[in-house]
C-alpha cells in the first residue's frame, strides 16, 4: 500500500482512541453527573468518527472501490448521541433535588418539562 | 397522484441513498430495489408522519452542515482540554437559559442536537411550553455570551432553513 | 505502521473500558451507570471496527451497526425506565 495512506490510516486510528480514552478519562474523573456527560457525548463521537473514517480509507485503498458503508454508523451515532445525552440529562433532572436547584427559571409561565406537574415526557 | 404515492419526497430520497450506502455498491438491481423500499417504506409508515417539514434555503443548510461538522471538531479538542488539564475544582459549571425564538418542532430538536455536539454544552430539557432551552454548560466564564452566541450562530440559521 | 498503530489504539480503548467499568461500578447515581454502559458500547464499536482493520474483512461492519443501533435502544429504554417507571404504555 502507498506510505502516504498508510500514515493517514495509522494516524487517524490514533486519533480516534485517543478521543475514545479522553471521553472515558472525562467520565472517571469530572465531579458531578452533568459535567461527566460531557466526555462520553463529545470526544467518543469524534473519536468513532476518526476510527470510521480511517477504516473507510483503508477499505477503499485496499480494494480498489470506494468503500463508503462506515459512513451510516457515524451518521447513526451523530444523530443519536444528542438524544440519549438529553434522555439522560432529563433522567437525571427529575431524580435529584440537588441538580433541581441549580436549575435556572425558563423565564415563561411554564416550567421545564421534566419538572412541571404530570408532563413528564412532554417533550 | 404525487402526493399520494409519494407523501414525503425527502424521505424517499433519505431511504434510497441509506439503501445504497447500507449495500455498499450502487449496482441497478440495488438501486431499484431501494427506490422500491423507498416508495413503498414512507407509505406503510405514514401514520407516523403527521406533517411534512418543509426545507428551504439549501445554500443555508450546506453553511449549516460545515459550520456544525467544524464546531464538533473544535469542541471536541476544546473539552479533551478541559478534560486533561483542569483540575476540577475550577471548573465553572453552570445552567443557562436560552430563549427560543423558533417555533417549528423540526427546527427546535435540530437546534438541541447541535447544542449538545458543540463546544462544552448540553441541551438538558426544554421549557413545558417549548419556549425556552435548558442548556447545561461545561466551563462558562460569560453565560450571556454563550447563550448570544448559540442565538446567532444556530438559531438564526435554523429559522431561515425551517420557517 | 498501521499495525502498530493498531496495537497502541486496542490498548488505548481497553484502558477506555476499564475506566467505564470503574464508572459503572462506583455510580453513584442510576444515571451515571446507564451512562457508563452507553460509553462501553461506543468503545465496543470502535473494538470491533479496529478488528476489521486488522483483519482487513468487511464482514465486522453489519456487527458494528447492530451494536449501535441496540446500544442506543437500551439507553433510551433505561432512560425511558428511570423518568417513568416504566417503558412501554
Amino acid at each position: 500500500m502507498n506510505p502516504v495512506i498508510e500514515a493517514v490510516v495509522a494516524a487517524l486510528i490514533l486519533v480516534g482512541a485517543f478521543f475514545l480514552l479522553v471521553g472515558a478519562l472525562g467520565l472517571a474523573r469530572l465531579p458531578n453527573m452533568m459535567s461527566r456527560l460531557h466526555g462520553p457525548t463529545k470526544a467518543t463521537t469524534l473519536g468513532i468518527g476518526s476510527l470510521l473514517i480511517a477504516s473507510i480509507v483503508y477499505f477503499t485503498a485496499t480494494r480498489g472501490s470506494f468503500s463508503v458503508h462506515e459512513l451510516l454508523i457515524t451518521l447513526f451515532l451523530f444523530l443519536t448521541a444528542p438524544v440519549s445525552a438529553q434522555m439522560l440529562a432529563k433522567a437525571h433532572l427529575l431524580r435529584s433535588r440537588e441538580e433541581q436547584s441549580r436549575v435556572t427559571p425558563t423565564g415563561r409561565p411554564a416550567d421545564w418539562a421534566t419538572l412541571a406537574k404530570g408532563t413528564h415526557d412532554a417533550s | 397522484m404525487r402526493a399520494r404515492l409519494l407523501p414525503h419526497p425527502l424521505l424517499t430520497l433519505l431511504l434510497i441513498l441509506v439503501f445504497i450506502f447500507l449495500m455498499n455498491e450502487a449496482t441497478p438491481g440495488v438501486v431499484v430495489l431501494g427506490i422500491v423500499l423507498g416508495i413503498v417504506i414512507p407509505l406503510l409508515t405514514a401514520p407516523f408522519w403527521p406533517g411534512r417539514p418543509m426545507l428551504k434555503a439549501p445554500l443555508t443548510i450546506a453553511s449549516y452542515v460545515l459550520i456544525v461538522l467544524w464546531d464538533i471538531v473544535r469542541s471536541n479538542i476544546e473539552v479533551a482540554g478541559i478534560i486533561l488539564f483542569r483540575p476540577a475544582d475550577r471548573l465553572r459549571t453552570r445552567y443557562v437559559t436560552v430563549p427560543l425564538d423558533i417555533v417549528t418542532p423540526e427546527a427546535i430538536a435540530v437546534l438541541a442536537g447541535t447544542i449538545t455536539m458543540t463546544p462544552g454544552t448540553v441541551s438538558a430539557d426544554l421549557s413545558a411550553d417549548g419556549r425556552a432551552l435548558l442548556v447545561h454548560c461545561l466551563d462558562a466564564g460569560d453565560p450571556e455570551g454563550a447563550v448570544a452566541a448559540i442565538k446567532a450562530r444556530y438559531e438564526s440559521r435554523l429559522k431561515r432553513i425551517f420557517e | 505502521m498501521i499495525t502498530i498503530a493498531i496495537a497502541i489504539a486496542a490498548g488505548a480503548i481497553c484502558l477506555a473500558l476499564g475506566l467505564t467499568l470503574y464508572r459503572l461500578v462506583v455510580g453513584p447515581d442510576a444515571t451515571d451507570r446507564v451512562l457508563a454502559l452507553d460509553t462501553l458500547v461506543i468503545e465496543a464499536i470502535a473494538l470491533i471496527v479496529l478488528i476489521g482493520i486488522a483483519y482487513g474483512t468487511g464482514m465486522y461492519f453489519e456487527a458494528a451497526l447492530l451494536f449501535a443501533m441496540v446500544g442506543f435502544v437500551t439507553t433510551v429504554a433505561f432512560c425511558k425506565f428511570l423518568l417513568r417507571g416504566n417503558v412501554i404504555e
